[in-house]
């Protein structure tokens, strides 16, 4: 059999339905086997949103994404999404093409160290030296990718080696000895927590993307309301708890809310789920919850004691943890009422505290209104993907998910032009389910070649950019801390986004009036195909509250 | 059973007794064991996790095992710079790393091997020569103008050898860096 046939085979058989790509010189021979091999191919017009649309439709799907590109420029177009991916723990697995083997090392037309580039943002990568090993390494890439904590895992294949012919047998086992991730959790250490939360008068739930990865939502909720354990969720982990919800905080950090800032910074004890104490978070590591012992439960060891040191660290996966912590923790019979000085202190900051804008007196558009405005007219039923800045926090703010899988952002790298071609990998992999893009007007032009993939192949998202001509959380960086001297961030009405969305064969649209914008947005999502929605907001609006950069959390402002 | 009815005995859990691990800088030299599959771009991953986080590494050796397919990387890095918890937590996940040792210097024995190469004419290469043998030393090359020794041991060994035959004129050094081997009967 061909080589590329055989990774057509070992595909299906990882149950692969789609594939992201764009065919160059060094992976010809792949792109041959998919005119029969029985896989769908979408050809994205730049390889980063083909990386993009495989994290997104991975997020939303729970299932390994595929990204493929050719060598040399194919491959460093693909750089973004490996480290996004790698950042935010996405399992993809992206298949380059390299050079022929004569020609390695000799910068050879379309050449690119791939391997070499990738190595500190892969979970792991292969450079083939011999057909045969093709199958094995696509199997073990798909099982490296999706297990333990999920990542990026590349696999670089030759031209030459690609067109060698195997004796392809499936293969069925995968034996890594240098990797053998911990899933269960120690028994001991999760009693220890169980005890741990049964004594604690100040207890917080702090969970993260790892509940989301570990599909163990219910196990959360179910864990969380065996008492009244207070919740917060990061910007990755939100829908892992249902919003709105009585023990919901809302998300803690630089852009969450006060109850859940004040919350951790008052405890006494933070158990951590599948959440890394990141810097959004923490604020100033030395003053973050000052009186907090940790239980850290993470599937990945390193994460432990990284930036905080944890007092009870369990290595499991969240599902396992929680489950077992459940049936520890119900052992005990703790009395539910002891929290009720607790809550009754959060419930002062909630109620001091809410979430709020001034609204506008006009018909203008805030900013933090669209997001209401999309929560309203989706029903807070659709799957919301966004890029980096003001909009990825308001729409983390005000659009309340209640359920995993639903918010799809680049919360580690933090990567503009994410959202779209993420949205229209979401909507290939859940064609049932409404996607929506929430874009800034800066951000969507990194990626908005992809409208006329969607266009093309009928991929029916709707982007809405909240367009205040602005590089908007840049702009107001330079307003707060930078003496208001404005550097480069005014992006002005350019381009005209309904004449863009037009001309790449989507329906475009332009909002301006808040009375009539929950309709407007309406009729949106139900006009076919993709669409793409201009939506002009306050110009200069900040993003509140805001704990400063490096500040801690009772410091928060606005 | 018995773990869960010891589950449901109430003894008290004192949150203030709880004690944290965390990574602190050691304060003293790591030799860290690795082994490894021998496979290539291994050594770039192994010390690219290093130079990310802007680690020194102070000596670094990569040799054979009794296993063609398993490769021995031994390299030491001072813990009193950095804190080297944390990278090594990130050497096991890579996926091509078996396992790893911090040897404990104690429980340790290491060895380099170095070659000075010093200059010596008629009157001072007896002295140099009485010098390496008191270091159980060889000179394995000798000219008119230049000696060359050879000498094994640990590192404090080396460095006291050279700081011997500086003042005779050490025209250059070769050391391989430090292999280690736990004591005892256990494998490294």
């Amino acid at each position: 059999m061909r080589a590329v046939d055989a990774v057509m085979e070992c595909l299906k058989a990882e149950g692969v339905d789609v594939v992201f790509g764009l065919p160059g010189g060094a992976n010809l021979p792949t792109y041959d086997a998919f005119v029969n091999g029985g896989i769908r191919h979408i050809l994205v017009r730049h390889e980063a949103g083909g990386g993009h649309a495989a994290q997104g439709y991975a997020k939303a799907t729970g299932k390994v994404g595929v990204a493929f590109a050719t060598s040399g420029p194919g491959a460093t177009n693909l750089i973004t999404p490996i480290c996004d991916a790698m950042m935010d723990s996405v399992p993809v697995v992206f298949i380059t093409g390299q050079v022929r083997t004569e020609l390695l090392g000799t910068d050879g037309f379309q050449e690119a160290d791939t391997l070499g580039i990738t190595i500190p943002i892969v979970k792991h990568s292969f450079m083939i030296q011999d057909p045969k090993e093709i199958p094995r390494a696509i199997h073990e890439a798909f099982y490296i990718a999706r297990s333990g904590r999920p990542g990026p895992v590349l696999i670089d294949i030759p031209q030459d080696l690609s067109r060698g012919e195997i004796e392809y047998e499936p293969v069925t086992d995968v034996r890594l000895p240098g990797y053998q991730p911990r899933t269960e959790g120690n028994q001991k250490q999760i009693r220890q927590a169980a005890k741990a939360l049964a004594a604690a008068q100040r207890p917080v739930i702090y969970a993260g993307g790892g509940v989301v990865n570990a599909n163990a939502s219910a196990e959360l909720v179910e864990f969380a309301t065996s008492d009244r354990f207070p919740v917060t969720c990061t910007l990755m982990g939100l829908g892992a708890f249902p919003a709105p919800h009585e023990q919901w905080l809302g998300m803690p950090g630089m852009h969450g809310t006060r109850a859940a800032n004040y919350a951790m910074d008052e405890a006494d004890l933070i158990c951590a789920v599948g959440a890394r104490f990141d810097d959004r978070v923490t604020g100033k590591l030395s003053e973050f919850a000052p009186h907090a012992k940790f239980i850290h439960i993470d599937v990945d060891p390193a994460e432990i004691s990284k930036n905080i040191p944890a007092h009870i660290p369990i290595v499991g996966d969240a599902k396992h943890v929680l489950a077992k912590l459940l049936i520890e923790y119900r052992a005990l019979g703790v009395d539910p009422a002891r929290l009720g000085a607790w809550w009754e202190r959060i419930e002062g900051w909630r109620e001091k505290y809410p979430l709020g804008y001034e609204d506008s007196t006009d018909n203008e558009i805030k900013p933090q209104y669209m997001i209401q405005a999309l929560y309203e007219a989706t029903n807070g039923e659709a799957i919301v993907t966004s890029d980096v800045g003001q909009h990825q926090m308001w729409t983390a703010q005000y659009y309340d998910f209640p359920a995993p899988r639903r918010w799809i952002n680049s919360g580690g790298l933090g990567t503009m032009g994410f959202g779209l071609p993420a949205a229209m990998g979401a909507a290939v992999g859940c064609p049932d389910r409404l996607v929506c893009a929430v874009a800034g007007d800066g951000s969507v032009q990194m990626n908005a070649q992809e409208l006329a993939t969607c266009a093309q192949n009928g991929i029916p998202i709707k982007v809405f950019i909240m367009n205040n001509g602005y590089l908007g959380m840049v702009r107001q960086w330079q307003e707060l801390f930078w003496d208001g001297k404005y550097s480069h961030v005014d992006t002005g009405e350019f381009p005209d986004f309904v004449k863009l969305a037009e001309a790449y064969g989507a329906t475009g649209m332009r909002f301006e009036d808040k009375t009539t914008l929950v309709e407007d947005m309406k009729r949106a999502i139900a006009t076919d195909g993709p669409v793409v929605v201009d939506v002009r907001v306050t110009r200069e609006e900040n993003t509140y509250p805001m704990i400063p950069a490096g500040s801690a959390a009772r410091e928060m402002v606005g | 059973m018995s773990a869960m009815s010891e589950a449901t005995t109430k003894e008290p859990l004192s949150l203030e007794g709880l004690q944290a691990s965390g990574g602190v800088r050691t304060g003293r030299k790591h030799v860290l064991s690795i082994l490894v599959e021998n496979k290539s771009g291994v050594l770039t991953r192994i010390a690219g996790l290093f130079a990310r986080r802007g680690f020194n590494i102070d000596t670094l050796t990569v040799g054979p095992t009794d296993d063609e397919q398993i490769s021995r990387v031994t390299l030491t890095v001072d813990g009193a710079l950095h804190p080297i918890d944390q990278v090594t937590k990130q050497l096991h996940k890579l996926i091509n790393v078996l396992k790893i040792r911090d040897l404990e210097p104690s429980d340790t024995v290491t060895r380099e091997l170095a070659l000075f190469k010093v200059s010596a004419d008629g009157a001072q290469r007896g002295e140099l020569t009485q010098i390496a043998e008191i270091f159980r030393g060889k000179v394995v090359d000798v000219t008119k103008r230049s000696v060359i020794v050879e000498v094994t041991g640990t590192t404090e060994k080396i460095e006291a050898f050279e700081g011997m035959v500086r003042p005779f004129g050490l025209i250059e050094m070769m050391r391989t860096g430090e292999i280690a081997i736990s004591r005892g009967r256990s494998e490294t």
